[in-house]
This record gives structure tokens, sequence and C-alpha cells, in this order.
């Protein structure tokens, strides 16, 4: 667990500061980083009833249990990693008393194979938005975005300009969260705002 | 490039993911028995068949989850996608 005060974004030697906020009547892409939130790698049997349910008391919402989709809200959800795998997120902070409350459950519903990490600090999350923000990441992604394939709710481990993302659709705008590995956020959003240069880019305040 | 449905997240590009080469060999259960030859067979030596090959895939930058494919190297048609431990189709390589 890092303390929190120590905590720089990935994007500081960007110096993006004075850019944030500033009105962009232009632009049809919004860029920004969601620094302040908590994930923890959850690792289960999907086919353990008892397991599930415990999770979902303590969560809120049930685990997503089809291919490529997530449950919850854009502040607390889990997206589905892989079989028998997911990605829980909190706002920043609650990680710790998630963790702990997760393992408790698993404890008590006598989870076998369970396995909890807390990965707040692996990957940042790049918000990419706007009625252009599909046709940015087309240019670099050979994911299907089109709404008939991939819609609101939905996520994918993939290759964004060929750094590994998982990248999630949270709105209809259409807005997506792209996490990436810390140490490829600089230049995964410097590649962003390049592709959006022709859309107009705004650099939105963090959150 | 390949498409590959992967088992766990649907058909992705062959980018996605990193090929494992030619699926079902055994490592011998006593090594130390074997004769120089014999080892250097289980490490080196492939089918590399004109025709349908048994291969593991990996779907790296998707769900890290191994998996086994028949390819045709012809053709590259993927003739079927089966889980790890899985035996071969008798009509396979």
């Amino acid at each position: 667990m890092v303390d929190p005060s120590l905590r720089q974004s990935p994007l500081a030697t960007l110096h993006l500061g004075g850019r944030e906020g500033q009105p962009a009547p232009e632009a049809s892409v919004h860029l920004a980083e969601r620094r302040s939130v908590g994930k923890i790698n959850l690792r289960a049997d999907p086919g353990d009833g008892v397991l599930m349910n415990a999770f979902e008391s303590v969560l809120g919402y049930p685990l997503p249990l089809d291919p490529n989709r997530t449950s919850g809200d854009g502040k607390r959800g889990a997206l589905r990693l892989g079989p028998d795998e997911w990605l829980v997120t909190v706002p920043g902070g609650q990680e710790n008393a998630l963790f702990g409350a997760l393992g408790t459950a698993a404890t008590a519903a006598g989870g076998k194979h369970v396995a909890l990490s807390d990965v707040s600090d692996a990957r940042t999350i790049l918000t990419l938005a706007g009625p252009r923000a599909r046709d940015v990441l087309q240019k670099g992604c050979g994911l299907d975005l089109h709404p008939r394939a991939f819609q609101t709710g939905h996520c994918a481990g993939t290759l964004l300009a060929r750094a590994a993302i998982l990248l999630h659709q949270t709105g209809d705008a259409p807005a997506y969260d792209i996490h990436v590995a810390w140490s490829f956020a600089a230049y995964l959003w410097v590649w962003l705002e390049d592709a959006g240069a022709e859309y107009g880019v705004a650099v939105g305040e963090v959150e | 490039m390949l498409r590959i449905e992967c088992p766990h997240c649907g058909a992705r590009d062959e980018a996605e993911f990193s090929c494992g080469g030619e699926a079902h060999i055994a490592r011998p259960k006593e090594p130390d028995k074997l004769s120089d030859a014999e080892w250097a067979d289980y490490l080196y030596m492939r089918t590399n068949p004109k025709g349908i090959l048994a291969e593991r895939w990996c779907h790296t930058f998707g769900c890290r989850r191994w998996f086994n494919i028949e390819r045709d190297t012809v053709s590259h048609e993927i003739l079927r996608v089966y889980a790890m431990g899985e035996p071969r189709r008798e009509s396979g390589t």
C-alpha cells in the first residue's frame, strides 16, 4: 500500500497542469486522467454460487460472468478479465477496506482458490470521451468498436497503438476508460493527443 | 493476419496472441534416462506438416489464457479451438 501523499501522476512529466479544464469550443475529443481509483484483482471460481453470492453482498452488484462485460457503475464496478478473473474498482482510498471485506467474505463462504491483489498502482486510467472518441481509438485498435459490437458496459483487454490496454466503454457519448500500465501512460497520452489532433482535443479536469 | 476465436473473449486479431508452438508434446517422465539424441528430439524436433497442425496459443493481451487450436498450415484456416488438456482429434496430425 502506497502512502497517498507520495502518489503522483505518471503524466507528471507532460506538465498538463496548465491545460486542464481550459475551454476548447472546437474540441470533439475530451481526454483526462482518473488518478484516484482503487483497483483490486480478484480471482475465484465462477461456478461456486455461495462464493459469488458472498462477493455480491460485499460489492452490492454481481460479478459479471459473460465475456467482455462489466457490472456496477463508473465509480464502483467489476470488469471481467477472464473466465475466473475480475478487476474490481472503488474510489481511491477505499481499496484497503474493500480488500479486507472481500477476503473476509471469501473465508466465511469457504471459498477455495481465491486470490486478491491490490493493483491500484499498476495501471492508471485515461478517459477518452466525445463524439469523435471512437474514431481516435480506431486509429490504433483492431477491435470492432461499432455500437453493434461494443457498447456501454463492455470491456476488453486489447492493444492500442501497440500498448496493452484494458478498454471499458462507460457511456454512449461515447466515453471510454483506458486502463494502461503506469510506464506506458505518458506514451499513450501523447499518442492519443496526436491521433485526436484533427478533431480537436480538450484536456479535462483530473478526477 | 489471422482472426482467432479465443474461447473466453471471442474473435480477435492475431496481434493479441502469442503462439506457443506445436501442442500435445509431453515432457518425458524421466529425462535423466534419455540419451542426448532422445532429449534433443523432445526439445527441438517438431512435425511441421503441410496440412493440419495442432498448436498452443495464448491470448496474451486479452484474458492471458492458453488454449489449443487446429490450423491448416496451407490455407491458415482454423478448424477447431479447444481447451488445454483436451485430447487431439484422431483425424488430426
